[in-house]
């Protein structure tokens, strides 16, 4: 395959972006489209030049490190797959690609298609969390869990903090991830202990790192490579607004 | 900041107070356009200005008008706020956006739908509520509201005015009516089924009334 890439570059945090254009020749409809970035700054590298720096880490779908923006869509054109999962075969010959880094106040661009997205495990530490005194664990049959809520506390734990969502919604706004950490946890006995200060200290992190509101377009499940669904947004809703109004936190 | 305070201006907040204020316009739409409906009973405005009149004069009524006043200035300025903030969580835009593939344009367009609806309530309030309350409070006289209709209505132009605001607020409600229930946690799998054909009905059915009135009037059917 022969291709055309448009890539967003920008040397530093304060530096002035641009589009460069690259020329690919043999491109494998096998190859992973970060394989094909291999290919790419290999080339880069043979002609002297500095290669694109792009975040990836297990190439296997669950570790959340990939980004890109694809031809205008966070992961490209495939749903429920991150960038390291997604292959040249979804292209066609002669294609030319633009990739961008993903767009967010709360996510400044580091380097070319790297962003810096501190601000989800600053979320995380705000509440993302159960504190458990130490001692011996105890039998597992001791708490009783409703099969149908480790089924939705697993479904939302399946968010691996890509941030995809942040970059498809119109308002960069955090909720799909921010409710996935909150749903997770307040759905099992475990998260009870902290479950409403959780929610009220994790949206006001979330608040603080510059993310947007929602406004229900769906956008962000519908490019979330792990799928996961809205409803966990409405649960947040509620944890949040029955947290303010009935906590012992002034 | 008190917690109160703090939970309104809360990302969460600002979207319970747009679905709380657009629940409640909402319902006013219900009242306002079955009492308008009552000039397709096309008996001289007789049954709408019985009504119109009871509107008008009642003081409970009087009373609720004031809540409606503030939940149409809450919507507005809560709306414009968090167009605001959601536009300065992104202050670089992407290049190419592919937005179709995953979200509907009404979705993506509140503001704007909300903004046209804005530019609409000026004119129509200008045309009708707020000329017949200054009347009431200067002579204490309703105005013949239904009169009014019948002469305002003979322009194409305002009439096709009132068609445009009719085709925005269904978009608006289209998306709104279903999102107000999402922002306030109203998510289950029993009844979204539900909530999901009444919105898409009363986002046809409610704006096809509203759109038939001057239409009607314009073409003589309603005399």
């Amino acid at each position: 395959m022969r291709l055309s890439l448009k890539v967003w570059r920008q040397s530093n945090k304060d530096a002035a972006g641009g589009f460069e254009e690259y020329k690919l020749d043999h491109v494998s409809p096998d190859m992973s489209f970060l394989e094909m970035f291999d290919v790419l700054n290999e080339q880069l590298v043979v002609e002297g030049k500095e290669p694109v720096s792009f975040d990836h880490d297990c190439r296997e779908g669950i570790c959340g490190a990939c980004s890109m923006y694809i031809n205008g869509r966070p992961h490209g054109p495939l749903r429920g797959v991150t960038t390291c999962q997604l292959h040249m075969r979804s292209f066609n010959d002669g294609d030319t690609i633009v990739v961008e880094p993903w767009r967010a106040q709360a996510f400044p661009v580091i380097k070319d298609l790297v962003v810096d997205r501190d601000a989800f495990d600053r979320v995380i530490s705000a509440g993302g969390f159960v504190s458990v005194n130490t001692g011996n664990a105890q039998d597992a049959n001791a708490l009783p869990i409703a099969k149908e809520a480790a089924d939705d506390a697993f479904a939302a734990a399946a968010c691996i903090g890509c941030g995809a969502c942040v970059a498809a919604c119109k308002n960069a706004s955090a909720m799909l991830f921010v409710s996935a950490k909150i749903s997770q946890l307040a759905l099992l006995p475990q998260g009870q202990a902290e479950r409403s200060i959780r929610a009220e200290k994790m949206v006001a992190q979330m608040d603080a790192e510059g993310f947007g509101a929602c406004t229900n377009t769906g956008a962000c499940s519908a490019e979330c490579p792990k799928e996961i669904s809205l409803e966990n947004i409405a649960r947040m809703n509620r944890e949040y607004i029955g947290a303010k109004f009935s906590s012992s936190a002034v | 900041m008190s917690w109160f305070s703090q939970t309104l201006t809360s990302s969460i907040g600002k979207k319970l107070l747009m679905a709380l204020t657009g629940l409640f316009l909402i319902s006013f739409l219900v009242v306002h356009a079955t009492i308008n409906a009552m000039i397709f009973y096309n008996d001289g405005g007789e049954t709408f200005s019985h009504w119109g009149h009871f509107m008008g004069t009642n003081p409970i009524i009087r009373t609720l008008e004031i809540g409606l006043v503030i939940g149409f200035i809450i919507h507005i300025a809560d709306g414009l706020l968090l167009w605001k903030n959601n536009r300065d969580a992104r202050p670089v835009k992407y290049a190419v956006n592919n937005a179709a593939a995953n979200s509907t344009w009404y979705s993506r367009s509140m503001g704007l739908l909300g903004t046209l609806l804005l530019i609409f309530l000026v004119v129509h309030t200008s045309q009708f509520w707020i000329p017949n309350r200054s009347n009431q409070f200067a002579t204490g006289e309703e105005l013949n509201l239904y009169q009014m209709m019948l002469e305002t209505f003979q322009n194409p132009v305002i009439v096709l005015v009132y068609v445009l605001g009719c085709i925005s607020l269904f978009w608006h409600l289209l998306h709104g009516f279903k999102s107000a229930f999402q922002s306030l946690g109203l998510n289950h799998v029993k009844y979204n089924g539900l909530i999901s054909f009444v919105g898409t009905a009363f986002s046809i059915i409610v704006p096809i009334l509203f759109a038939l009135m001057p239409i009607s009037i314009y073409l003589g059917w309603v005399k």
